[in-house]
């Protein structure tokens, strides 16, 4: 019994220790690769769940949009990639002859000149300041215009989603200058290394897992620090907030810029992880899949968007393994069950189970009962 | 709180059986990889069972299982029966790319047949390159590609857009109009377009692109009707041509007048787009459901026995379909399943399918194809009216064509 209620009443920094060894040390050493792969996917997707997390879930910002931000980053990641990768092989685009070589789809897209936009993210150091600076730079002149304009609500989610499908039309109609459909693939090495070895799988797991973890400690310290309150207090009564003399567009601009950043550097650890950064990544659909797994991991809780990445992530893989061709059914099955049986989403189901719990042990109950339903 | 804790407890337990049932078969997959070794051999199919493309691709899914269910019943290769494994590329590219390395690393299927878009095969391209497995890619596409790890069974640029234009010049077409999606399959082919044009003394009167999945045509229709074209010739992809076609006919333009040339729209699209929109318009394909060959009879039996007699044949299933035999022949040929020898023994092999006399140039891993361009009838099906009279050697890059040096920098 009393392992269990330990573990029942293991909580915050306990918890934090036991799914940080589980992750950093269990994983690497039981799973396969390729299933290690995966959960680095899961992991980068946390890091933008995350941030919707803070966003939403504490700040009130309902943002169907984060798949701009996870797209610019993915692509200043993908740029230099692709710009490393032509300039290691010579043979393509022998015709072309001076100036820097060129990516496989601006040969066949009829691109003659490395564009302007390109050359600066050969440099990996403009490259990695890209990833994180540019989605926080947008953010925080979106937010400022929308949020001094007091837009909230339906109209912000509105707002963010068609950011969303402009951005994906604008990226599909500049096929010479992104890829178009097709988006930036066919990587081979990353800083040096080879991308389809094993060993750097595995270390670009470890530091997808680690930047999740430095980014949640972060996050938590952000939401339980004097602003953390304040951001609350914006997301339940902005107009009080206002009247006692702070601005709640700054708060607001402050979080959603850092929201947007955290989505940039997940697009940019995806780009190596799966190999691949494209439209289809960062439209309407896959910013709403991402709220929605923040969604069945509880929004009020950082931890609640990362386990609900994880978990969407891993249903969306293995129904889709296990039924082929209806595994969409199941999926949306998931969601609808977690949110009817429990609205406050995955982690405020454990939550309530625990007090339930706590409540029942108070009253005459045999212990040896309580630690049979528990197990 | 009792009312909490209930809920709480179904909705765990509802959790738990959903992950029980995901984690419980898993170690079927295992035995199944076991049994692999013995008396079957796995072959990967990955199609896209859900979103845009599945209406499309679950067709060529379907004609690949039936070739795998006929070779079965022939005795296997090798004396192994094949075991298919089906996994949904959901029309999402980087799906594509996860599941190929869930068919290589886990599966360890000794090959696979799949995609559709170009951009699904450029996902799926580092895949199999990486890990060396072998991909069969059914769908005609933009050319200026030659993976050494996949098989191409459909048509490239000089199997259905150069006799396509070449069509059209008989035919005596000298201003052409462009259409197409936005992606990279028509913007390739209308660079093509553009360059057979400038050599032939043709004119293109204008070039518009609408984002997949765009059904708003007026505009576009008033521009074409007023450019007033020879000959229009559409790249338009999917649901798009139902808008299209719509449009065109309510602006009073016959097939007559103004033929349509189009390389995305088979048997199976007709009927979305409805005949009465389209009959009469001319398609570039390699296969028609009514190909006259001996080996399409027998193929639009066996399709309509197992699918039912309503379903049509087109030349993406063709070339699914083709693909599976063809893999065979070549495992036949090498003897076995692995790649670098089934690759030494696909050069050369020449088999009779439904669309005539396919060979696999061992050089780039492209079919030799016969071209043949149709007209739409109104009945769905498509009559053929012009072919090759022999098939064409495929070249991808446009090597053989004076005119197109400048397209082809790879």
């Amino acid at each position: 019994m009393n392992a269990v209620t330990n573990l029942a009443r293991l909580r915050g920094p306990g918890i934090f220790a036991v799914v940080a060894a589980l992750a950093l040390v269990v994983a690497p050493l039981a799973l396969e690769p390729f299933r290690l792969g995966l959960l680095a996917k899961y992991l980068c997707f946390a890091i933008v769940a995350l941030g919707i997390g803070l966003a939403w879930g504490q700040g009130g910002m309902l943002t169907l949009g984060q798949g701009v931000f996870f797209g610019l980053g993915g692509y200043a990641m993908g740029m230099h990639l692709k710009l490393v990768e032509a300039s290691s092989l010579p043979s393509s685009g022998s015709s072309s002859g001076g100036g820097p070589a060129l990516p496989d789809f601006m040969v066949w897209s009829g691109v003659e000149e490395l564009p302007a936009l390109w050359a600066p993210f050969a440099d990996p150091v403009f490259a990695l300041a890209m990833v994180v600076a540019g989605p926080v730079l947008i953010a925080t002149v979106l937010g400022l215009l929308v949020f001094r304009q007091r837009v909230r609500g339906a109209y912000f989610a509105i707002l963010t989603q068609a950011l969303a499908a402009a951005f994906v039309i604008l990226l599909v109609g500049q096929q010479g200058l992104t890829g178009g459909t097709n988006g930036l693939t066919n990587f081979f090495e990353l800083f040096g290394r080879d991308l389809a070895d094993d060993s750097t799988q595995r270390g670009l797991y470890i530091v997808v897992a680690l930047v999740l973890g430095v980014l949640y400690l972060g996050a938590r310290q952000l939401v339980n620090s004097r602003f953390g309150r304040l951001l609350v207090a914006v997301r339940d009564g902005e107009d009080r907030v206002r009247f006692l003399g702070y601005d709640p567009a700054v708060v607001k601009t402050i979080v959603f810029a850092i929201s947007a950043g955290m989505a940039g550097l997940a697009g940019a650890l995806f780009v190596p992880v799966v190999g691949i950064i494209s439209p289809a990544l960062l439209g309407v659909v896959p910013s709403l899949e991402l709220v929605v797994a923040v969604a069945v991991g509880g929004r009020f809780a950082l931890a609640g968007a990362v386990l609900g990445a994880v978990v969407m992530g891993y249903a969306k893989t293995s129904f889709s393994e296990q039924f082929a061709d209806g595994w969409l059914y199941l999926q949306g099955a998931l969601f609808i069950l977690v949110m009817t049986l429990a609205p406050k989403g995955l982690v405020g189901l454990a939550a309530s189970a625990r007090e339930a719990l706590a409540a029942r042990r108070r009253p005459a109950v045999p212990a040896s009962r309580t630690v049979k339903e528990i197990a | 709180m009792r009312n909490s804790v209930w809920r709480s407890g179904a909705a765990l337990a509802a959790l738990a059986i959903a992950l029980a049932a995901c984690g419980g078969e898993a170690p079927a997959n295992e035995s199944g990889a076991a049994a692999g070794g013995d008396d079957t051999i796995k072959v990967g199919i990955l199609h896209s069972l859900s979103g845009t493309m599945a209406i499309s691709e679950v067709t060529v899914r379907d004609a690949e299982l039936l070739a795998i269910e006929e070779i079965n019943k022939a005795g296997g290769v090798l004396g192994k029966q094949l075991v298919p494994v089906v996994e949904d590329g959901a029309s999402d590219w980087p799906t594509f790319a996860e599941k190929a390395t869930k068919l290589i690393r886990q599966d360890k299927v000794a090959t696979t047949f799949g995609g559709w878009t170009s951009a699904s095969r450029k996902a799926m391209l580092p895949v199999f390159e990486r890990s060396k497995a072998l991909l069969w890619y059914p769908v005609q596409y933009e050319g200026l590609e030659s993976s050494p790890y996949i098989f191409y069974t459909g048509a490239t640029t000089n199997q259905q857009i150069i006799p396509g234009l070449d069509y059209l010049k008989e035919q005596g077409k000298k201003k052409l109009f462009l259409v197409g999606s936005d992606y990279v399959f028509p913007r390739t082919a209308n660079k093509i377009i553009k360059a057979y044009a400038a050599a032939n003394g043709m004119e293109i009167l204008g070039e518009e692109y609408t984002p997949l999945g765009h059904t708003e045509y007026g505009t576009l229709t008033n521009k074409v009707v007023q450019a007033k074209p020879d000959a229009v010739f559409n790249t338009l992809n999917g649901d798009s041509n139902v808008a299209f076609f719509k449009q065109l006919k309510s602006a009073g333009v016959t097939a007559e007048e103004m033929p349509v040339l189009s390389v995305s729209v088979a048997e199976e699209e007709v009927t979305g787009i409805g005949v009465d929109n389209i009959a009469g318009h001319p398609v570039a394909w390699n296969y028609y459901q009514t190909t006259d060959t001996p080996a399409n009879k027998k193929f639009v039996e066996a399709f309509k026995a197992r699918y039912g007699a309503a379903k049509v044949t087109s030349d993406p299933m063709e070339a699914g379909y083709n693909a599976v035999y063809l893999w065979a022949e070549a495992v036949k040929k090498a003897g076995t399943v692995e790649v670098e020898a089934v690759r030494k023994a696909a050069g050369g092999i020449a088999l009779e399918r439904p669309e005539g006399l396919v060979t696999i140039d061992g050089e780039n891993q492209h079919m030799y194809k016969t071209a043949r361009i149709g007209i739409i009838q109104p009945d769905g099906l498509i009559k053929e009216v012009w072919n090759s009279g022999e098939p064409i050697k495929p070249d991808p890059y446009l090597k053989g064509y004076p005119w197109a040096s400048g397209l082809a920098a790879g």
